[in-house]
Order: structure tokens, then C-alpha cells, then sequence
């Protein structure tokens, strides 16, 4: 089956409600960290839905996933438990790291969200040594390392890229340029605009895609991962998208050129698939408001979740150094 | 409650040594402990132009939390600009300049980050000089920030003074107050070595008399904060607040303690320390850093070799506990010691048994000014 024939109408719409799901999750949060009981850094992922939500479909248990520190979507489209993040957020201890580790650092492993990090970079090799692990066990099962574009200024992208490309590794390597890091733009940082380009170098297919079209990731990822699993080696997926929101907490970015921004609102992952399913009759306004109603419970259940759960105690502060 | 201020006048002679006496004045002249950061860059990088500073974010619309404030404007894209995300190779970038007769100054806005660095740091940095017969020298300094607060984690809140102090070839400075910062930063970026310069983020805001135009405050010198006869408190950075808070409430009951803040973590003012010690008799050491092979187990060695028989008490160490930093707010606040924990191991000290008497805990639960501010952000 090649990639077209595998969107079929059912996966567009959970890619649709995926994506939805995610925007509104996110929005909420952004609504609530004011209150400032959410005390940890939360970096937002409005804008980039697409990426997450594209990527994670291809996949299925016993993949592996490897994050950063902008991973709700990640998290969300793997699946992940949506009441163990928020009470994450909430340094709670039925969060999904117990508190420890904040909305920077959640995990899903039972989901194959293995690590995600407050070090930019820091979880690329790890993808190449999760393939690694599944080629030594002859496994069909492939490793995905997600990182931004400023990602791809550590060295660590670069010998990642050429590991995996020397063993053949099950890996597939997703770029999410959103054009900045903090508050530096992608000029500023790197020589040139070719991030997929440098896949070509070490021997590997490199393709650039609009991240911000959920079935262009989707068909990307798709060839990437079958790649993969045929056992033919490693890829590298650019997602060209954006982030609305500034890098970190819930403000507008007030220092970027507001009509850029504008302009990638006017190309808003949601909305244009959304109104793609209209056209092709997949989805109702009747449909959308159930979805959003959905959601929107979950949310609220959520929230109230994460605000009524304990703290953890103290003793838990040096609980789990090191495993038993 | 004030914050402690370095008064000029307060300083005695050999701790700070004005570039020109001209350079002074009387009137006092509060500045933020970021203020005293961008001032020693302005100051260093106008004296010689050799020097340029880069880093993530430098020129950013934050400016490193205020401290590169001005610093494009005044001396063009060419000496300050940001980086690609590349800790290590541009720590090379910084070493080859160097040994290419620049004075490179580098900027991460956490220590956390420098870890990336520690190749080039600790095998080509801290090794050039000896390496090299002494015909060479690495003139860099590379500013680090300490986080802390708002659930900064695991990742980006190290505090590892000790890491850096353990290597030969590296000098590690830490300044606890806005004076220090600016006559050490001044002294670091002049030094003809590599300088790993730490910051703690929860000082920025406090503010000292800060003299205007150039001076350094030596490397290797610490101060004596406040004078006392009870009890050697030697604490560095962000603890040398919490210490002083601590001792203004041990008065309560009577015990008077000196506070000690070497500034430097290598090299170390080591007879400073031992004076004190030898005059008190007791000595409580505060780090901002883990307890294990960390810098208070170097202050506890160093009494207990050079002047054990002058020891009337067990010392006494104020660290964190050996573990990460937790993200949750809950645990976050019974990770950090503060000043009553001092408080306690001074105590201790002075054989009450590890009880705080009452009234020194009524004081630290009065004490009206805060901490340092908590920390927002940005990340
Ligand atoms: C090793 C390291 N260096 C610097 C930082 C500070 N930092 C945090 S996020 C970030 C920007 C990263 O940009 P990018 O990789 O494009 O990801 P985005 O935030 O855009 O998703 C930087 C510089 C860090 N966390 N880790
Ligand atoms: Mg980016």
C-alpha cells in the first residue's frame, strides 16, 4: 500500500481530532498558567500540531519516541494520559513523572514516549541507540527522535545522523524547524536554509515538508517509517511549521514581526484540515462541536484532577536516585 | 532587613584594589547585581578591544536577564553576538581566539549548559597553558547561571562550582553581592586564564553599592562579610545571603557569627579561612552545591589538616541533599536549605544539640524583607 492509499477518511479525522484535541489542551493551559500554580517552565505547542499529531499516527507499541522540552503534542498524540500530564504541570504526585520532572520532562514509556529533555539536543543519539536496541533484537519496530531546528545546531544531531546512517538503524529523524530558537531566528543561527538537505550527507533520504499540513507529515513519515522497518536504514523528516505563542510560558512573542505571524495563523494545522474534511464531507459542524464538547469535558475532568491530587510528601524528595 | 552592602569604605584595603583612586567617589550608588555584570562588561570590553562576547541570547530582546544590556550598541555586531546552539564547539571557537590573541568572554544563560562545553573546557582550556610548557595561555571567561526556582529541575538548576574547581588550570569565581560581581568579572575577563564565572540567578535583583567606572576585586581574595567570635560560617554565592540572614537572627540568642565568603572557589583564600576558624574555635560551611566531594568537603579537609587542634566543635556542612532537583514546587522548597538550617548547624555547633532556640526561630519567621526574589523565567 503505498502512502496515498493509507489516508483513508478514519485517519483523517483522528488526525483532525489528535490535532484538535492537542490545540485546545494547550489553549487551556495557557488560560490557567497565570494562576501560577502550574510552577514549573511550560512550553507551548500551538501552531505545530501538525507535526505531532502526522509523525505519532505512523506508529504503533513498541515504537519509541524521543522529545524535548516542547512535548505535550508529542505526548497527546502518542496517547499519553491526559490527567498524569496535568497533574505533571501541577508538580503533582500522580504526575507522569511523580513531579520530578515538570512539564519539560514527561514521559509516556508505556506509550513510547521515552525521554524527553530540558537540554536541547540531548535526546537525538538516544533515538540511534533505541534503534540500535531494536536491530540487535531484530525487531521491526522503529525509534523517532523529534528536535526543533536549533536542535540541528548541536553536534550531537550530526554524529546521530551518521551512526544511525552507518548501522542502517531504524530511525527516523524529525526536524521541527519553527524558524526559532528562543528568540533567535534560524538566520541568525544557521549558514544556510538546507536543513533536510544535510540527510544527503550522510547517506540518507532527507525530505522538507509543510509541518503545518497533518497528511503531508503524515505521508512523510509513512515512507520514512517503512523505510525503517524494512530494514533500510535511517531518515531525516524537516516539518516546516511555527510556534504562536512565545517560547516559553503563555504570552504572545511580542519581539517577532507580527504579520509573519499572521501569516501562519492564516495557515493554522487545525483549521486547514478542518476545512478539508468539510469539503470532502468527512466531518460536520455537527461533528466538530461533539468533538470539541469531548474534549473540552475531558479538560475540565482533567484539570480537576491534577488541582485535587497530592503533592508528593516529603520522603519523596530522595525517593528514586537510583533505581532499586 | 537590609541587604549587606560591600560599602567602598567597608572594604578593607587588600580586598579591593581601585584601578585609580580618581575612579571613586563617596556617594553611595545602588545597583542590582545584573546592573554590576553589564557595567564590568562595558568596562572591560571599552578598555580592550581584544575582548568580545558571545553566547545564546546575548543580543536577544532579554539580554541575558539585563546583564548584555547596551554592550551591541556600544561596540557593534562584530564583538557581541549570539550563537548557533553549540556549547562545545563554540567553547573551542573561544579557546582558538584565545591562543589567536583575543580575550573572548562567553555567556550561557545556565551552568547546566557548559556541561556540553566540558570537552573543550577541561582537556584543551584548563590544559593549554601546562601543556604547553607555560608558552601558552587561554584568556577566556565563560559566565554561567545558576537556576533556581519556578520548577527549573533537574536540568537547569546544577550548581557545579566543584566540578570546574577540580580540574587544574581552571579558576572558578563566585560572587555573592553586586560589588564582587563587577570587580571580579572585571578581574576575570584581565586574568590570563580560564575563568568559569558563576552567577546565581536569585541575585540578580539584589542591589549594592557599586562603584562607578573600573576596579577589580582580585581573584583569590575572600571577605570577611561580618565580623564575629562564636562560630566560622563560610558560605558562597546565594548562601552568603542566607548566612548573613541567619546570623542577624542567631544575635537572638547570643551567638555571634562570622561570616565568611571566599568569592573565589579556586583559587581559594585559604588563610582567611583558617584565621577565622583559628580565632572561633567552630565552623559551618554553606554551599549552594550537593554535599559529596563538593566545595564544603574541600573547606571541612582544609580546617581539619591545617588547624584541627583549633576545632572546639564537629564541623558542620549546609548543603543540598545528594539528590536532583525535583521540579515540583513541594519539593522543591525542602531541597533548598536556607538561613534557618544555618541557623541549626550553628547551633549545633555550639553545642545547643541541633535545637534552635525559639527566638532565633521567631526571627528568621519575622524577618520581613524576603529572600531573594523567586525566579519567573524566562525557562
Ligand atoms: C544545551 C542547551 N543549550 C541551550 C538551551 C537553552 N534553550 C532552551 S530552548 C532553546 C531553543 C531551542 O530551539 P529549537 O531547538 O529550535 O526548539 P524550539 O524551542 O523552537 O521548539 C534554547 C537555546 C538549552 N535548554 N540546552
Ligand atoms: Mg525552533
Amino acid at each position: 500500500m503505498d502512502a496515498v492509499d493509507a489516508v483513508t477518511p478514519d485517519l483523517k479525522k483522528n488526525l483532525y481530532r489528535t490535532m484538535l484535541r492537542i490545540r485546545r489542551i494547550e489553549e487551556k493551559i495557557a488560560v490557567l498558567y497565570p494562576e501560577q500554580e502550574m510552577r514549573c517552565p511550560t512550553h507551548l505547542y500551538i501552531g505545530q500540531e501538525a507535526v505531532a499529531a502526522g509523525v505519532c499516527a505512523n506508529l504503533s507499541k513498541g515504537d519509541s519516541v524521543f522529545g524535548t522540552y516542547r512535548a505535550h503534542g508529542l505526548y497527546l498524540s502518542l496517547g499519553g494520559d491526559l490527567n498524569a500530564m496535568m497533574a505533571e504541570l501541577y508538580g503533582k504526585r500522580t504526575g507522569c513523572t511523580r513531579g520530578k520532572g515538570g512539564s519539560m520532562q514527561l514521559i509516556a514509556p508505556d506509550e513510547g514516549l521515552l525521554c524527553t529533555s530540558a537540554l536541547v539536543g540531548g535526546t537525538i543519539p538516544m533515538a540511534a541507540g533505541a534503534g540500535l536496541a531494536e536491530r540487535l533484537r531484530r525487531s521491526d519496530r522503529v525509534a523517532v527522535a523529534v528536535f526543533g531546528d536549533g536542535g540541528t545546531e548541536e553536534g550531537v544531531f550530526h554524529e546521530s545522523l551518521n551512526f544511525a546512517s552507518l548501522k542502517k538503524l531504524p530511525v527516523v529523524f524529525v526536524c521541527e524547524n519553527n524558524f526559532y530558537a528562543v528568540y533567535t531566528h534560524f538566520s541568525q543561527r544557521q549558514c544556510a536554509d538546507n536543513i533536510y538537505e544535510r540527510a544527503h550527507a550522510y547517506a540518507m533520504p532527507g525530505v522538507r515538508v509543510d509541518g503545518n499540513d497533518a497528511l503531508e507529515v503524515y505521508r512523510a513519515m509513512r515512507e520514512a517509517v517503512m523505510r525503517a522497518r524494512r530494514g533500510a536504514g535511517p531518515s531525516l523528516i524537516e516539518c516546516r511549521t511555527y510556534r504562536w505563542l512565545e517560547h516559553v510560558g503563555a504570552s504572545s512573542d511580542v519581539t517577532r514581526d507580527p504579520e509573519e505571524l499572521d501569516e501562519w495563523i492564516a495557515r493554522c494545522p487545525v483549521r486547514t484540515l478542518q476545512h478539508r474534511l468539510v469539503e470532502e464531507g468527512l466531518l460536520s459542524e455537527e461533528d466538530i462541536h461533539r468533538m470539541k464538547a469531548e474534549v473540552d469535558a475531558e479538560i475540565v475532568a482533567a484539570v480537576r484532577f491534577a488541582k485535587e491530587s497530592p503533592f508528593p510528601a516529603p520522603e519523596e524528595l530522595e525517593a528514586g536516585v537510583y533505581a532499586p | 532587613m537590609s541587604v549587606p552592602v560591600s560599602r567602598r569604605a567597608g572594604v578593607p584595603a587588600r580586598h579591593a584594589e581601585p584601578a585609580a583612586p580618581g575612579d571613586i567617589s563617596d556617594a553611595v550608588r545602588m545597583r542590582a547585581f545584573r546592573q554590576a555584570i553589564n557595567e564590568a562588561l562595558h568596562e572591560a570590553m571599552a578598555r580592550d578591544d581584544r575582548t568580545f562576547i558571545m553566547g545564546e541570547g546575548v543580543d536577544d530582546p532579554k539580554l541575558i536577564f539585563g546583564s548584555t544590556a547596551g554592550l551591541k550598541e556600544r561596540f557593534g555586531p562584530e564583538r557581541v553576538f549570539d550563537i548557533p546552539l553549540s556549547e562545545n564547539g563554540m567553547t573551542g571557537v573561544i579557546i582558538g581566539a584565545a591562543l589567536a590573541g583575543m580575550r573572548p568572554i562567553m555567556t550561557h544563560q545556565r551552568i547546566d549548559f557548559t556541561l556540553y562545553a566540558m570537552d573543550q573546557i577541561a582537556n584543551h582550556a584548563a590544559k593549554r597553558c601546562y601543556a604547553s610548557g607555560g608558552r601558552q595561555s587561554v584568556p577566556i571567561t565563560i559566565r554561567a547561571l545558576v537556576g533556581c526556582g519556578w520548577g527549573q529541575g533537574p536540568q537547569h538548576s546544577q550548581s557545579l562550582q566543584s566540578v570546574f574547581a577540580h580540574i587544574p588550570g581552571l579558576k572558578v569565581v563566585m560572587p555573592s553581592s553586586a560589588y564582587d560581581a563587577k570587580g571580579l568579572l572585571i578581574s576575570s575577563i584581565e586574568d590570563n586564564n580560564p575563568v568559569i564565572f558563576i552567577e546565581h540567578r536569585r541575585l540578580y535583583e539584589i542591589e549594592d553599592d557599586v562603584p562607578d567606572g573600573h576596579y577589580k576585586v582580585p581573584l583569590g581574595r575572600g571577605v570577611v562579610k561580618c565580623e564575629g567570635k562564636d562560630v566560622t560560617v563560610v558560605a558562597v554565592s546565594l548562601m552568603v545571603f542566607e548566612s548573613i540572614r541567619a546570623r542577624q537572627a542567631l544575635a537572638e540568642a547570643g551567638i555571634d557569627a562570622e561570616i565568611v565568603d571566599p568569592r573565589t572557589i579556586k583559587p581559594l583564600d585559604v588563610n582567611l579561612i583558617l584565621e577565622s576558624v583559628r580565632k572561633t574555635g567552630r565552623l559551618v560551611i554553606v554551599d549552594t552545591a550537593w554535599k559529596t566531594c563538593g566545595f564544603s568537603a574541600e573547606i571541612a579537609a582544609l580546617a581539619a589538616e591545617e588547624c584541627f587542634g583549633a576545632l572546639k566543635a564537629p564541623i558542620r556542612r549546609v548543603t543540598l541533599p545528594d539528590v536532583p532537583t525535583p521540579t515540583t514546587s513541594a519539593l522543591e522548597k525542602i531541597y533548598y536549605p536556607g538561613a534557618l538550617d544555618i541557623a541549626r548547624a550553628a547551633c549545633d555547633v555550639m553545642g545547643l544539640g541541633g535545637k534552635v532556640p525559639p527566638a532565633v526561630e521567631a526571627s528568621i519567621a519575622g524577618m520581613t524583607t524576603p529572600t531573594a526574589p523567586q525566579f519567573f523565567g524566562p525557562f
